[in-house]
């Protein structure tokens, strides 16, 4: 198989305008011919829906929550990022690009990272118009902030709820569509196959999670909008319900699985505090912008030091690391760099808190300078979300943050347009392997779903439906048959195993092993290990798993036993990718491959190209194809952020 | 420190790592069809650094161990902002604290020895799908009613065009900031819906973008939430009080303006 990436010719600046007057437009009166299906309702999906019910499609729109409103991109904190140059800072389309492609570390494609710092700018625009209420300077202009990995302030946020005012413009133009009748809107629905009708995508076979009725629906083309699989770990800053299901389930049938070794550990979230803990929570990166990060210059002071203690370590002993060893980005440094170091300090017995797996994030200084009032209005919600949690006033004592598992990098390949290897199957967001590289920078992720959703799928979907017949494929079709019957196998086979252990006991288990040994440092024996350990932990997942209920019920036991299921294959992809990306760069760290100084080091030789994944069977090792990274416009260069 | 002290310290000390043991009170509800009533579940060893859904995962999974069904109830996010969770604890929406959501709330909010009950939201607009779970689906039809500004994708004037007073913005963010979870609602003895519609109302009324379509948006919207059949609103205020965003009561102050300016000089009904 060659991977086609379809990048258009031409210089970088113009490839984006010159394909967009290439594609082939489907005439407004024919649109209405054409069905479309959108799974996921989150920045990518509801900006997708939203705009292609506008341009006149038949959108069938899937979320498996409550209402499309709750999908995860709500949660984003920080912000998005344009390339405005608003504040006249220096910032443009190209250094927004410059920041993209080596923030990533080097491993993204260059054409697609221009396109989205072209189209940022629309954004900001698009969601100013549906009434975003962004933050704003006393003039009544838009008011920006900085973010890691960046030295311009090109980011735009409403509080520490930028995530959540942008998901609910999307919302918004989603409901308009639904109220026009151009989107069709399914909640509370799963997405559990994808059916193939001569090699095209043609449809999906859904659940209903109430009733638990298993549906088909047919279409002209699919578009995966399903997020990430940060949930493989477990613990994770990811909703309890996001999931890789759907699209792991595409992928085995057929559509390849790009670089799902890329995984983005968030440098500040709160720390785990016992065997019960569900998930963590995230405290924005923008925190960094007045926190200073530190820890004690003595391990024997550092020592289960509580946060309330902390005003004890005089300044003289404070070992602010990423001041001292990066002083040009200091706090600010990218996401992959904070955690490692973050994770250094920890191994040389320096963490504090009672686990010693805990560093302090600590405002003295800035409420000193500002005042508390100037803090309070910048992240006062951030602060008493933390104080909520764990029972500490920031505002009185420094927090205490780790590592954890934020953002997936890697997932479904996709060309120049969007579409994943398989014909009618398009992935946009973070469900597809992205823009991002090995690394994704800080309010990065909101500009890409909705630069996906609103700005570039429209479009490129269009040459796509073009060369397509009107003609609609009957869900009588034996490929639906086909489909929807193993899916209710799958499920009667989950439901009668009836064995001893939950499925948050494996879910549990599988974290440990990822978290361990595929997490924020891996190595080549460790990996080894664990690709063993996953398979056993299938094997006794098939033979001793118990699913409660019955499947004509709302069953989350039901749900999250299909969800689990799937991880367990995923998780031994990412690390049979981890094993085969012998080189260190931006989130995979494998610990052979490190600089003197303990920074990642690549081997541009060798690994300068995206890891596609294409699916054999469950029990067979995935074969890799390999789509060569070209840079022409970015030179290629040790990160540095000294 | 002297003996005595030291020993009161220990003590102290001792008491605060205790993990404590509870009575849950829980409704259990086959499906909508199903009359449904409390269940009495005993809980031990509860951290107090757990959260509140933490601890219905532990009940959980102690009655997936007995073969027994999990407790359905709607969680995702567990940061706050997601508007899934919806737990009706001790008489109030979201439980004991405020400007909090349940799974937000930990539990070193409770003692050892308590008794929690726990409900669904209480509302005929919000049908119960099983166990703790309602259909809030009333809520989308209300924003599909005229939630919106009517404009397409593309050609959007740039975002600085439309400069917009600091004060007006952050009064519009206070009102954006709903994550509509139905608390309000649930916390109504009328089980209105007002504070959830004035939110929304209130953020596009404030903002230049929202001028154009002003007036139907107040009419549509609150005509739509009639017909869901919520309640009446008569300005009790244990919405705003319940709101785990603390969406203000000044908000229905302007949605009632709106809609009776709106009703006055409608071209539209």
């Amino acid at each position: 198989m060659k991977l086609e990436s379809k990048i258009p010719e031409g210089a970088i600046g113009d490839k984006w305008t010159k394909h967009k007057f290439n594609v082939k437009l489907v005439n407004p009166a024919n649109k209405r011919k054409y069905d479309v299906i959108v799974v996921g309702t989150g920045l990518a999906g509801a900006s997708a829906a939203a705009s292609l019910g506008e341009l006149g499609y038949n959108v069938k729109a899937f979320c498996f929550q409550d209402s499309p409103r709750r999908a995860h991109s709500i949660a984003a904190q920080g912000g998005i990022n344009a390339a405005k140059n608003y504040q006249n800072d220096g910032d443009s389309v190209f250094r927004l690009f410059y920041d993209t492609v080596k923030g990533g570390d080097y491993r993204a494609r260059e054409a697609n990272v221009h396109r989205l710092a072209e189209v940022s700018v629309n954004i900001i625009d698009q969601c100013v118009a549906q009434g975003v209420p962004f933050a704003r300077e006393y003039g009544g202009l838009l008011a920006n902030r900085s973010f890691g990995g960046a030295q311009v302030s090109r980011t735009f946020y409403a509080k520490g709820q930028t995530g959540q005012q942008l998901l609910l413009g999307a919302y918004s133009a989603l409901s308009r569509q639904i109220k026009n009748g151009k989107v069709e809107m399914h909640n509370r629905t799963e997405m559990l196959d994808l059916v193939m009708v001569d090699g095209k995508a043609r449809g999906i076979i859904t659940r209903d999670l109430i009733t638990g009725k298993i549906e088909r629906h047919s279409a002209h083309a699919v578009v995966l909008a399903t997020g990430g699989y940060g949930n493989v770990f477990f613990l994770s800053t990811n909703a309890m319900g996001s999931n890789a299901t759907a699209a792991w389930r595409a992928h085995k049938k057929g559509a390849l699985m790009a670089n799902p070794c890329y995984t983005q550990i968030h440098p500040t979230c709160i720390p785990v505090s016992g065997d019960h803990q569900s998930k963590l929570t995230l405290m924005s990166e923008s925190l960094r912008n007045d926190g200073r990060v530190w820890v004690p210059k003595d391990a024997a002071k550092a020592k289960g030091l509580s946060a309330k203690d902390a005003a004890n370590i005089p300044d003289s002993e404070r070992d602010y690391y990423l001041e001292r060893r990066y002083p040009a980005f200091g706090n600010l440094v990218p996401r992959d760099v904070a955690s490692r170091n973050a994770k250094m300090v920890c191994d040389e017995g320096r963490g504090v808190g009672t686990t010693g797996l805990a560093v302090f994030l600590d405002f003295s200084d800035a409420i000193k300078r500002d005042g508390k009032k100037v803090v309070e209005a910048k992240y006062g919600n951030l602060f008493d979300m933390y104080k909520q949690i764990t029972g500490d006033n920031p505002y009185e004592m420094p927090m205490m943050i780790y590592p954890a598992v934020h953002y997936t990098m890697g997932g479904l390949w996709v060309d120049y347009n969007l579409m994943t290897n398989v014909d009618g199957c398009y992935a946009i967001g973070e469900a597809n392997f992205s823009d991002h590289g090995a690394n994704r920078l800080g309010a990065s992720a909101l500009m890409q779903g909705l630069a996906d959703g609103y700005f570039v799928l429209p479009y490129t979907i269009g040459d796509y439906l073009a060369k397509m017949p009107y003609e609609r494929v009957s869900t009588d079709h034996a490929a639906f048959e086909e489909a929807e019957k193993a899916v209710k196998d799958k499920i009667n086979t989950l439901l009668n195993i009836k064995g001893s252990q939950t499925v948050d006991d494996f879910h549990k288990k599988l974290g440990k092993i990822m978290w361990e040994y595929c997490g924020m440092a891996r190595n080549e024996a460790g990996l080894k290990k664990a690709k063993g350990m996953i398979r056993e932990l299938r094997e006794e997942f098939w033979e001793d798993v118990n699913v409660l209920g019955s499947n004509e019920e709302l069953n989350m036991s039901l749900e999250k036993a299909n969800r689990v299921a799937d991880f367990l294959e995923l998780g031994e992809l990412m690390v049979d990718d981890a094993l085969n990306r012998d080189e260190s760069c931006g989130g995979h760290f494998r610990e052979e491959h490190q600089t003197e100084e303990g920074e990642a080091k690549r081997n541009d030789e060798k690994f300068a190209y995206v890891g596609a994944w294409e699916f054999q069977g469950v029990e067979k090792d995935e074969v890799l194809h390999k789509e060569e990274l070209v840079f022409e416009n970015v030179k290629l260069t040790q990160r540095s952020y000294k | 420190m002297s003996d005595e002290l030291f020993f009161q310290f220990i003590a102290k000390k001792l008491i605060t790592i205790k993990k404590m043991n509870l009575t849950l009170k829980v409704w259990r509800q086959k499906n909508v069809n199903d009359k449904g009533g409390f269940q009495t579940y005993q809980v031990s060893d509860i951290s107090e650094d757990m959260s509140f859904l933490e601890m219905f995962d532990v009940l959980n999974e102690d009655l997936a161990r007995k073969g027994e069904d999990p407790i359905h109830f709607d969680h995702d996010c567990r940061e706050g902002i997601c508007g899934m969770c919806s737990m009706y604890i001790n008489g109030r929406p979201h439980g004991p604290k405020q400007k909090i959501t349940t799974c937000q709330l930990h539990m070193r909010s409770f003692k050892d020895g308590d008794t929690i009950t726990v409900e669904p939201w209480r509302a005929g607009a919000f049908p119960v799908i099983k166990d703790l779970v309602v259909d809030r689906s009333a809520f989308d039809r209300i924003i599909q009613a005229g939630g919106y500004v009517n404009v397409n994708t593309g050609g959007t004037p740039d975002a600085n065009e439309i400069p917009i007073p600091k004060t007006v913005a952050d009064e519009a963010m206070d009102a954006a900031t709903c994550i509509g979870c139905g608390a309000c609602v649930a916390a109504c003895k009328n089980a209105s819906a007002m504070l959830f519609v004035a939110a929304k109302v209130s953020q596009l009324a404030l903002l230049p973008q929202g001028q154009v379509e002003r007036k139907t948006r107040a009419e549509n919207m609150v005509a739509q939430m009639d017909a869901e059949g919520f309640g009446a609103c008569t300005n009790t205020g244990a919405c705003s009080a319940e709101c785990p965003k603390g969406i203000s009561l000044t908000t229905i102050a302007r949605l009632n303006r709106e809609y009776f300016s709106a009703k006055a000089s409608s071209e539209n009904v």
